[in-house]
């Protein structure tokens, strides 16, 4: 009963915000609409955040890593393939996958802080490596110039921040859904049961190191595509935007929006990066600090910690002296054996 | 006859305590075969070993003629080892109905039609007669993080028979459980089909005694004593191991 309310409840919020997503380019200003173009393809890299962090247990901070790479195959190469909107899409889409294939190595092994240590640090790499590579990304000054992008065959370019905000919105709105379906599939039930309890996932047989490697590539393919959202959105794409800031925000809007619920890190994805924009306009210089303060809650927040998103892995070689026994007897309630004691 | 499982020369040290220390065991295809002993006597590390969640430091595991021991646990659950843990092990946001789904995938096959799902749909077809038998289907649609102990332990036990062993490990499978679940456990392990060999660890001897062929003594990770039910009851050796082990 109380259920099939909160259910309800929060179909009637999930619509309204949707009509609202709608109307807002004929409400709003053409500023406040690029703006919030943006702000989706962020929202967008937040549910692929979700996706690693909430459904398959992998706390991430290197998503920026396929949305850059997503973002820049787009401006670099869609552009002249292609100016169609569906072309750009899928070339982004595929960039972040290749992307987070070629990391499945460093990736998928670790588990719990580590797997936030090391995905920080490829995100980090792939901006360095942008800001280097000036002949093809233009370096830390970025790509501008680029394009306008027709949505499909046989359709206008998108010339004003309206269309582009609604091109946004039909691309976020259809890969979110796709996303849904998804995680309701025998993936997404695999995805939840090795969040749960990894060793018993194994202990029944399935290739859990398969199912991550899956969920890391889809991540990666949906972060891409949000990149060529933003490249439509700001016309304009530089190596800050994919910072570590980025990443920690995201991973805090996630965790705000309930790690594990896709509408939730879309919209608390969304909210984090509002809330940023809006506070270094007021408290200018102390952007460091407040990310710090934001860092901190993020790792804090983590429903069960981020170390123990993930339990020790499958097979533990006896010499290391693991800390945790993954068959330690729970209680010895069991002690008395009556027939061989008399 | 071969055996089924053979584990040899098998031995784990922590640091400088050797759980196991040059065990061997051979259990025969349908044998119920159990493993018993005092606390700390290597029992759990021997099903892990075999399971191949732990890596022994010396010795080799044999299954159905091949050698498995460089195998992962999920090789080995595919060969059809399968096995419940001695904490109940079970995915604690999934539904009851969904944990014996999950454990049933790897062993059903596609069924025909280009609809997406047949793999899910065989699996969940095979999980309500388990969740029936096992007297869990009232909880089908709990979360089996919300289930009380005797029902998580009852819920692994549907688990691994959805995994179609032909070999079952049983950690403690009647530790926590109630009179009634613990006579429905005997009842089930009785009811097996022949094909399933069971290594069932257990301190309750009655089931021990009452479900057995075949026991095997363990203690301070070397095997003391193996044979017949009737044997190993009036063993002074047994007994006297026991004895120790309580004090
Ligand atoms: N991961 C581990 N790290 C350190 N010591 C361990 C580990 N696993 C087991 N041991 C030790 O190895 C010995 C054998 O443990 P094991 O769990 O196999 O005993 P058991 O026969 O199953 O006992 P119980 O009846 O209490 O379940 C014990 O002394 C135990 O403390
Ligand atoms: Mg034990």
């Amino acid at each position: 009963m109380r259920d099939e309310l909160i259910r309800r409840a929060r179909g009637a919020v999930a619509a309204l915000v949707l009509a609202g997503l709608v109307v807002a380019p004929w409400v709003v200003d053409d500023y406040t609409a690029a703006i919030l173009a943006r702000t989706l393809a962020l929202g967008l890299v937040g549910v692929s955040v979700a996706l690693l962090t909430g459904v398959a247990g992998m706390p991430t901070l290197g998503q920026t890593a396929p949305y850059a790479a997503g973002a820049y195959a787009c401006a670099v190469l869609g552009s002249q393939i292609s100016d169609v909107g569906v072309v750009q899409v899928a070339v982004a889409a595929g960039a972040g996958a290749v992307l987070a294939a070629l990391t499945v190595p460093l990736v998928v092994p670790a588990r719990g802080l580590i797997v936030l240590m090391i995905t920080l640090a490829i995100g980090e790499l792939v901006v360095t490596v942008l800001g280097r590579w000036r002949s093809v990304t233009g370096g830390t000054d970025g790509l501008a110039g680029i394009t306008p992008v027709r949505p499909f065959w046989g359709l206008p370019v998108l010339a004003t921040d309206q269309a582009r905000y609604l091109y946004t919105l039909v691309v976020v709105a259809t890969l979110v859904g796709a996303v849904l379906l998804l995680l309701r599939t025998r993936f997404g039930l695999l995805l939840r049961a090795g969040r749960d309890d990894e060793t018993r996932l194994r202990a029944s047989g399935h290739r859990v190191p398969l199912h991550l490697s899956g969920a890391h590539i889809t991540a990666g393919a949906i972060a891409g595509a949000a990149g060529s959202l933003l490249v439509v959105a700001q016309q304009y794409i530089s190596p800050a935007d994919f910072g570590f800031d980025t990443s920690a925000l995201l991973l805090l809007g996630v965790v705000i929006g309930g790690t594990a619920s896709v509408g939730g890190a879309l919209v608390g994805a969304a909210l984090v990066i509002a809330v940023r924009d809006w506070l270094f306009g007021v408290l200018p210089g102390h952007a460091p600090l407040v990310l710090g303060a934001l860092f901190v809650a993020t790792v804090y927040l983590l429903p069960t910690g981020v170390n123990r998103v993930r339990g020790p892995r499958g097979r533990l070689r006896p010499p290391a002296a693991p800390p945790s026994r993954p068959d330690a007897p729970a209680a010895r309630d069991h002690v008395t054996v009556p027939e061989l004691r008399a | 006859m071969t055996c089924l499982l053979s584990a040899q020369d098998v031995s784990v040290r922590y640091g400088s305590l050797a759980a196991l220390a040059g065990v061997d065991l051979c259990v025969h295809d349908g044998q119920r075969h159990a493993l018993i002993g005092p606390n700390g006597a290597g029992k759990t590390t021997l099903l892990n070993v075999i399971g191949g969640s732990t890596k022994p430091h010396r010795g080799t595991v044999r299954f159905n003629g091949r050698d498995v021991s460089r195998l992962g646990p999920a090789a080995r659950a595919r060969r059809g080892i399968n096995r419940i843990h001695q904490r109940p092990a079970v995915f604690a946001t999934l539904t009851a109905t969904d944990n014996v789904v999950v454990a049933a995938l790897p062993r059903v096959t596609r069924r025909r039609g280009w609809w997406p799902g047949g793999r899910r749909r065989a699996a969940q077809h095979r999980a309500g007669p388990l969740l029936d038998q096992m007297g869990l289907t009232d909880v089908a649609a709990v979360p089996a993080g919300h289930l009380a102990h005797g029902q998580r332990r009852q819920l692994e036990i549907a688990m691994a028979l959805a995994g179609r062993p032909r070999l079952l490990l049983l950690d403690e499978p009647a530790a926590g459980l109630s009179a009634t679940e613990v006579g429905r456990l005997a009842e089930l392990l009785r009811a097996l089909p022949r094909e399933v060999a069971v290594l069932l660890v257990e301190h309750r001897l009655d089931l021990v005694y009452a479900l057995s062929d075949t026991v095997t003594v363990l203690r301070d990770g070397r095997t003391l004593a193996a044979g017949a039910p009737d044997e190993i009851r009036t063993s002074p050796l047994v007994r006297q191991a026991y004895a120790d082990g309580m004090s």
